[in-house]
């Protein structure tokens, strides 16, 4: 009897889907323009139906005291595994990498396990929505895939991988061809190059591999084209290729390639390669943002910063070279998001781009990095990413700034579901703490 | 030295630098004095004073820090910076005759990294590919100075023991990471978790014989007798000195049976684990751990890399602290050593823990794991001057490090290093100019073609 009553308090606080919500008193960030002090919102039918400095209380719904409490959108995170890999060791658990060199075709969407520990582990920190990136990162193998596939735009809950999806097409992956690997992480510093051109990754040999490379991207686009235009004529020896049917969207620039391309070098590269291709790009993990900056501006090129918490690339870099990337992508103009790249740091994020305004970036640009911008980034921006009156209820109600490691989340909603605050992790702890 | 000594002495004292206030700052001090607002006098690299209003020293220069936050200097007592040629020793499962100390490389640029995350002391291991590794010691990151001169003075040496899927891992040559293609590894025991365990318990079955000898040895010279000495072995000797407890043994772990198992082998063998590393399933065995006596340095909230990270919940520090372990927070990684602080942080989100139960963990606590606590790991007088400037408050990311001291030297200057930066820009283009200038025309043959 005591324990019902018990599981019963704790039910009470949480909020069926569909119903109606009204937060009462509470400050109000809705990133996308001015905080409303001791305002109200409103959730109906999975969104917010209003936000005002009073609202009526609905018939039928329940209200929340928000006095003393904040409210912000829910945290997006523009690169992860979520859902694709569970132990990052474990080859059995990991549905990253596929082979293959051109597989647009394939869809991480799919393959994406929604009772994943991970979801349960990052949406207790405030994690929403996450794009989940097929190719690299852990050990799934197949790393070496130039085209890897389609990244998905989804939320951080729901039965099943349909109801999670916000776009199973959100992206593109491609991993740009450079001197030093494809994605272009390591290698020898670009300065240097000069200096050993007989060394692996500089010189004229590497050069010219690099150029073989985008030439044979630049046949795969030309063949996607002329599958396109077979298509259209509607020849009766016409026969469906799903790779090209997957690029169709692509070559018609209607869906973005996240293009893994780190030193200023390969950044340049791709963006001259995507102006000739004349397709949609955002550059994932990009390195070199103090020198790559004004072209990426210029050009009105996307960017998704990898974590920020990382170690300088080279030995004589600065020390906080990591830190600062963040403020000098916004000190160039570059519009960016923030990835952590690896799924047991997605519960960081917030943390990541504390560290962002602790060497310059302004405050208000960390909260847009890890919402609205990345929300418009993925095509999303009449969705998500902001706490405006129609969009998706993805909020968290939290006791304090919300990238502060002390501050604590209330209560989370996700498309106006309140989701328990529980997880795996969670539960280890209430039941080893109770053991004498 | 205070202000009443005439000014010819304070002309003749050492350098300036060496006698410094900092005022109006927020210490937290991990020490008797919790947490104030006021000064802390430095002078011959010791704590000299400290409080809300302190006498001035004549002649000490003051560095003013009001809104900035001091705390003693962050001890990571899990670290592999600062080692060359690998750390490793992977051809035994046991190499105990190895020693962190032979393979200092004072030029690891992560010893100035980890500096400039507030950094000043860090434990040095070996790696866990054995089931007992090699011997460790805390060094100082005293950047610019020798290997020699790094070493924690008067530090009681240790010793690294590794349990679960490392140290089996050269057991299990084709299926572990160890394989390298087609070419055949031979096998190396132990494969299992039940190998390990009989690797440590024959090893002390070793040890204790070895020790037997030495001390009916030395039981004889003392009667003044001459006996034949008996013959040393580098590999039972630093297990003598664990018998000994001259020597602490930290014993990189992740699951609770394991853990276990490693109290029990210790207790049947008459020797204490000083510190269970990493030890991610403490919080199911917190009884027994706390029972044997034992520390705990583990990671904030890594987990699921592998199998038996799989467990590792965020609230291990808080709930082994709960249950009466001590408890400090490491990083066995070069990039996460730069901000063991905000490490400290998440013990405050994940389990409650205060502002100091917080910041111990990675102060005074590892300070006690590592038997350095007379010395370091609090802001108190006599103790040396290893301190830490924040811009904020120090737990939270929002901060970051302006300046470090150890033993009252300053060690890292954010000003200094942000305002140096160009001239350094400048410099490396100067020389990167000069070579390519005097480089002969390159033919395309490669040197072993």
């Amino acid at each position: 009897m005591k324990l019902l009553g018990l599981l019963m308090a704790g039910a009470v606080t949480v909020f069926a889907a569909g119903e109606t919500v009204l937060i009462q008193n509470a400050d109000i960030y809705p990133v996308s323009g001015a905080p409303l002090k001791g305002g109200s919102l409103l959730i109906q039918d999975g969104k917010i139906a209003e936000i005002g400095a009073r609202i009526a209380v609905p018939k039928g719904a329940t209200v929340l005291e928000g006095k003393g409490l904040r409210v912000y959108p829910g945290w997006i995170d523009s690169g992860t595994q979520l859902g694709l890999e569970e132990i990052g060791s474990i080859r059995e658990t990991n549905d990253t990498g596929e082979l293959g060199d051109f597989m647009p075709q394939l869809k991480a969407l799919s393959a994406v396990n929604p009772d994943s520990e991970h979801f349960g582990v990052v949406r207790v920190n405030g994690i929403t929505t996450a794009i989940a990136l097929p190719g690299g990162g852990g050990r799934g193998g197949g790393g070496g895939q130039m085209i890897a596939g389609q990244a998905a735009l989804l939320h951080t809950d729901g039965w099943t991988w349909e109801e999670m999806e916000i776009n199973r097409s959100a992206a593109m992956v491609l991993n740009f061809p450079s001197a030093a690997g494809r994605g272009g992480r390591g290698g020898m510093p670009p300065d240097l190059q000069d200096l050993f051109p007989n060394t692996a990754g500089a010189g004229a040999d590497a050069r010219r591999a690099v150029l073989d490379q985008i030439a044979k991207l630049n046949a795969f686009f030309d063949d996607a084209r002329a599958y396109k235009k077979a298509k259209e004529a509607n020849q009766p020896d016409f026969h469906k290729d799903l790779k090209f049917e997957a690029m169709l969207p692509v070559i018609e620039g209607k869906m973005p390639l996240a293009v893994n391309a780190s030193r200023a070098a390969a950044i340049h590269d791709a963006i001259a390669w995507a102006e000739k291709q004349n397709v949609k790009i955002v550059i994932m993990q990009p390195r070199d943002i103090a020198k790559a900056g004004a072209e990426l501006k210029a050009k009105n090129i996307p960017v998704v910063l990898g974590r920020v918490l990382t170690l300088p690339e080279n030995e004589d870099s600065e020390y906080d070279e990591g830190y600062t990337q963040p403020a000098e992508a916004y000190k160039a103009g570059v519009k960016f998001a923030l990835g952590t790249f690896t799924n047991e740091f997605v519960r960081d994020l917030p943390y990541q781009a504390a560290t962002a305004v602790a060497y310059g970036l302004p405050h208000d640009e960390a909260l847009k990095a890890l919402t609205i911008n990345p929300a418009q980034i993925w095509g999303a921006g009449d969705l998500i990413g902001s706490l405006d009156k129609g969009k998706l209820a993805d909020l968290m109600v939290v006791d304090g700034d919300p990238m502060d490691v002390r501050t604590q989340i209330r209560h989370l909603f996700i498309k106006g579901k309140e989701i328990t605050l529980s997880n795996k992790q969670i539960r280890l702890y209430e039941r080893y703490m109770s053991r004498q | 030295m205070k202000k009443l000594i005439p000014s010819i002495l304070v002309a003749l004292a050492p350098l300036a630098a060496e006698t410094f206030v900092i005022q109006n700052a927020t210490v937290m001090t991990e020490g008797p004095k919790g947490i104030f607002k006021g000064s802390v006098v430095v002078k011959d690299g010791k704590i000299a004073d400290l409080g809300e209003k302190v006498m001035v020293p004549a002649g000490a220069t003051i560095i003013e820090a009001g809104g900035l936050y001091l705390i003693p200097g962050i001890i990571d007592c899990h670290s592999h910076i600062a080692g060359s040629g690998g750390i490793n020793e992977g051809s035994v499962s046991v190499s105990s005759m190895v020693n962190i100390k032979d393979i200092i490389n004072p030029d690891d640029i992560s010893i100035y990294r980890a500096l400039a995350g507030g950094v000043t002391t860090a434990n040095i291991l070996h790696g866990s590919a054995n089931s007992i590794g090699g011997q460790t010691l805390p060094l100082k990151m005293r950047w610019g100075k020798s290997a020699e001169e790094m070493i924690f003075a008067g530090a009681t040496p240790g010793i690294k023991f590794a349990l679960g899927e490392n140290p089996k891992r050269a057991g299990n040559p084709q299926g572990g990471r160890g394989a390298i293609g087609a070419i055949q590894i031979q096998a190396r025991y132990p494969a299992t978790r039940m190998g390990v365990e009989d690797v440590i318990r024959e090893a002390f079955n070793d040890a204790k014989a070895y020790k037997a000898e030495w001390d009916a040895y030395d039981a004889k010279l003392a009667k003044g007798e001459h006996p034949i000495p008996p013959r040393t072995d580098l590999k039972l000797q630093a297990l003598k000195e664990v018998l000994e407890n001259k020597r602490y043994v930290h014993v990189h772990c992740y699951r609770a049976d394991e853990i276990l198992m490693m109290i029990r082998a210790a207790d049947d063998n008459g020797f204490k684990v000083r510190t269970f590393q990493h030890v991610l399933e403490g919080y199911k065995v917190a009884k027994e751990i706390k029972e044997h006596g034992a520390g705990a340095s583990t990671f904030s909230d890594w987990w699921a890399y592998k199998i038996e990270a799989i467990d590792a919940i965020p609230f291990n520090a808080a709930l082994l602290t709960k249950k009466g372990v001590i408890v400090s927070l490491n990083s066995d990684d070069a990039e996460l050593m730069r901000h063991l602080n905000t490490e400290a942080g998440k013990a405050m989100k994940y389990g409650g823990m205060s502002e100091t139960e917080a910041l111990a963990m990675v102060t005074i606590n590892p300070a006690i794991q590592l038997g350095i606590d007379k010395t370091v790991g609090s802001i108190e007088p006599g103790k040396d001057a290893d301190l830490v400037l924040y811009d904020g408050f120090p737990m939270s990311d929002f901060a970051k490090v302006t300046k470090v001291w150890i033993d009252g030297t300053q060690y890292f200057d954010r000003d200094k290093e942000v305002a140096e930066q160009a001239a350094k820009d400048a410099e490396k283009q100067q020389l990167l100019d000069k070579e390519k200038s005097a480089q002969r025309p390159q033919t395309n043959r490669r040197p072993n073609q």
